[in-house]
């Protein structure tokens, strides 16, 4: 286990020395601090702790790697990651996991606003709530809510899928409750498992989507007639 | 002789100045759709342009340089305030951002082909980084846009600056649009959406708000390509002397300045005509933002829309800006408007030189299309050398100006190399009505 001090270490040092990690390699980042793009840009698969509350973006377009954040994360945490896995212990600020293309965030706590916007392809699980207009756009991936979800969930949606276990406060433009088919619900059941949730089972989860009702627009074509 | 056919008893069928007949076809096309009207280009009213401003040149009180052989620079060094590998260009003409969606696989290259043949820079778009662009452009700037479609660290540390797209002149506050013609199975792919939708993408990035956002987002984009791409950040005109005060602040090596006139892929027409201001207008209130800053020169500012001539570009540098980018004039020399397709273009209910269809993706010239027997008449080595002959043209009219003007480089042009023609050009610039040493808001009148 190599150990960054933030207390004594800058945040160009910190990110060159953990973008050159080896792929095996184990990591803790001490005294973060809230620091802003605290290990961004990872590109193998290696273990990193960041021992406290992280800023905006942590673990950005993350690769491979699997980062857990032992405490809060500010705005966009894993932002558009391709692969590897983030966890966070505590909350996360607004715009989680937005446009994440691949690999599994987790948020132990409530999410803000706007989680998993603009998803392509994420995987995201939260065991508490999450803010207004989540999965707004979502374009694919699956967005799993095991608390409540704010207004507009799903708006403009594409083909994320979401599963929310509490209220919904309201259903974005486009966005609709679905039936869960035997496949939403293995899909489900998979992602609860990854993400060591196992106080709800998929029977408690509501399923929704895009009722692709914005796909095209609507041309009324009067003088056709 | 008298005309005995003629009636005198009637007036002339008058038309309206207010509803003109291209207005009533709007009314008529708005009845019988349901759907406002989407088109490609930029703004095609009259608007003050480049057009209202001329050189003086020198004579008397300024000395000119011999026009073929006095040397006269026009290369530009872009990124030089943060990123540890600044660009270098041969000349102030790059080509800006059009996604391959929007273009054709085949124009992508072209056009990578031509400006990596004269030394300058080609821009991704709306649509991800595609390999074909990547090979032939020898220096490449990868837009980061609200859709992030395609977006990914690989193509992010491949490029040579990244360009945060916030907006575009066309389209000041609204998002990218894409319809489903020309959603192709790769198109889809890359931008991870179902094949065949109308494709509007968002006018706000995901996830971050004010211009206190972008500074740390500019921060972690650095941090992961190791501080060493120039970041632009690209605004449609509307509140420029603001908004690339802020952008400065959040941190931008570059400043792309976007008038209203700058083409478009697909954008509603009434927000194509009615949004924004013309670059005229705009690049004054910029220049001053750097200065006040004391950043001109060091932030570089790069313009666009309406570029089309060496005139405009020398016109843009004098006024302050260290490089331009063109868009719809690249593809008029790739092919676009070719009056050999009047019939194809007929076809569609168009003519060479208003064809403005390029959303519709069914382009005769093969540029704005997905279609693969379309975008196949398009040939990537001939229209490259289009593209590079029309760069070298621009690049060549512009130092015949600066050394008429007695420039040994482009970027030594001034305003006091100009006058302006119109009185709203005067007040827009700053730069003295012809023939006197007077502009509105000038105390003295
Ligand atoms: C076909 C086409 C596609 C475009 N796509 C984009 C885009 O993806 N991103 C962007 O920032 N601007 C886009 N633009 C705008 C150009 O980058 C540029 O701002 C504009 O074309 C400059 O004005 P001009 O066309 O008068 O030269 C596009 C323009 C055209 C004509």
């Amino acid at each position: 286990m190599q150990i960054i001090d933030m207390n004594t270490t800058d945040l160009r040092a910190l990110n060159t020395a953990l973008q050159a990690g080896e792929a095996g390699s184990a990591w803790s980042v001490h005294n973060p601090a809230g620091r802003h793009a605290l290990a961004v840009g990872l590109m193998e698969d290696m273990t990193v702790t960041i021992d406290g509350h992280a800023g905006y973006y942590a673990a950005g377009m993350n690769q491979k790697a699997q980062v857990t954040i032992n405490g809060n994360a500010g705005q966009g945490v894993a932002e558009n990651m391709m692969s590897g896995a983030v966890h966070v212990k505590g909350n996360a600020s607004s715009s989680a996991g937005a446009t994440a293309q691949g690999g599994l965030l987790v948020i132990e706590g409530d999410a803000g606003a706007r989680c998993g916007i603009s998803m392509k392809g994420v995987d995201i699980v939260v065991r508490g709530s999450v803010g207004h207009m989540s999965a707004f756009m979502g374009q694919s991936g699956n967005l799993v809510v095991c608390g409540d979800a704010g207004e507009a969930l799903g708006d403009s949606l594409y083909e994320t899928r979401i599963f929310v276990r509490g209220t919904v406060k309201g259903l974005g433009a486009d966005c609709e409750e679905q039936p869960m088919t035997e496949q939403d619900r293995t899909i489900l059941a998979g992602l609860l498992e990854r993400a060591g949730v196992t106080d709800c089972t998929p029977a408690d989860f509501r399923r929704y989507g895009s009722a692709r009702t914005l796909y095209h627009f609507h041309v009324d074509n009067a003088s056709a007639y | 002789m008298t005309d005995h056919n003629h009636d005198f008893t009637k007036t002339e069928p008058r038309f309206s100045a207010t509803f003109d007949p291209f207005t009533i076809s709007q009314i008529q096309r708005a009845a019988a759709t349901g759907i406002y009207d989407i088109r490609g280009g930029g703004t095609k009213r009259k608007l003050p342009h480049f057009d209202d401003l001329l050189f003086l040149g020198a004579s008397v009180s300024r000395y000119p340089l011999e026009g073929y052989r006095e040397r006269c620079g026009t290369d530009v060094v872009l990124g030089t305030r943060f990123a540890k590998k600044p660009i270098h260009l041969k000349t102030p003409v790059t080509i800006a951002g059009m996604s391959f969606g929007a273009l054709s696989a085949q124009a992508k290259e072209a056009l990578g082909r031509g400006a990596s043949a004269v030394g300058t820079s080609t821009t991704t778009g709306d649509g991800g980084m595609t390999p074909e662009e990547r090979g032939h452009s020898s220096t490449l700037v990868y837009q980061y846009l609200p859709s992030r479609y395609g977006m990914n660290p690989d193509d992010l540390r491949r490029a040579d600056a990244i360009e945060v797209v916030i907006g575009q002149g066309a389209k000041p506050g609204g998002g990218g649009m894409l319809l489903g013609q020309k959603i192709s199975a790769r198109v889809a792919k890359m931008r991870d959406l179902p094949e065949g939708i109308d494709q509007r993408s968002a006018c706000r990035h995901p996830d971050w708000t004010g211009p206190d956002d972008l500074e740390i987002k500019i921060e972690e984009l650095r941090e992961i390509t190791n501080w060493e791409k120039p970041i632009y950040v690209k605004v449609g005109a509307s509140r420029p002397y603001y908004d690339i005060s802020l952008a400065v602040k959040a941190g931008a090596d570059v400043v792309v300045l976007d008038g209203m006139q700058g083409g478009t892929a697909a954008t509603q027409e009434v927000f194509i005509e009615h949004v924004g201001l013309p670059i005229l207008a705009a690049i004054r209130p910029a220049v001053q933002a750097l200065q006040d800053l004391g950043l001109h020169r060091k932030v570089q500012l790069i313009v666009s829309g309406g570029i089309r001539t060496g005139a405009d570009v020398a016109k843009a540098l004098a006024l302050g800006a260290d490089a331009v980018a063109i868009g719809t004039a690249a593809l008029i020399a790739l092919g676009d408007q070719n009056p050999e397709l009047a019939a194809e273009y007929a076809k569609l209910g168009s003519v060479p030189g208003a064809y403005d269809d390029w959303q519709d993706g069914r382009d005769p010239a093969g540029i704005t299309t997905q279609d693969p027997a379309l975008a196949a008449r398009l040939d990537p080595i001939m229209g490259g050398r289009r593209i590079a002959n029309y760069l070298s043209v621009l690049t060549m009219e512009a130092q015949t100006i600066a050394r008429a003007c007695g420039k040994s480089h482009v970027h030594n042009l001034e305003p006091e190399d100009l006058v302006a023609l119109t009185l709203e050009a005067a007040a827009m610039t700053r730069l003295p009505l012809a023939g006197t040493d007077w502009y509105p808001g000038k105390a003295g009148f």
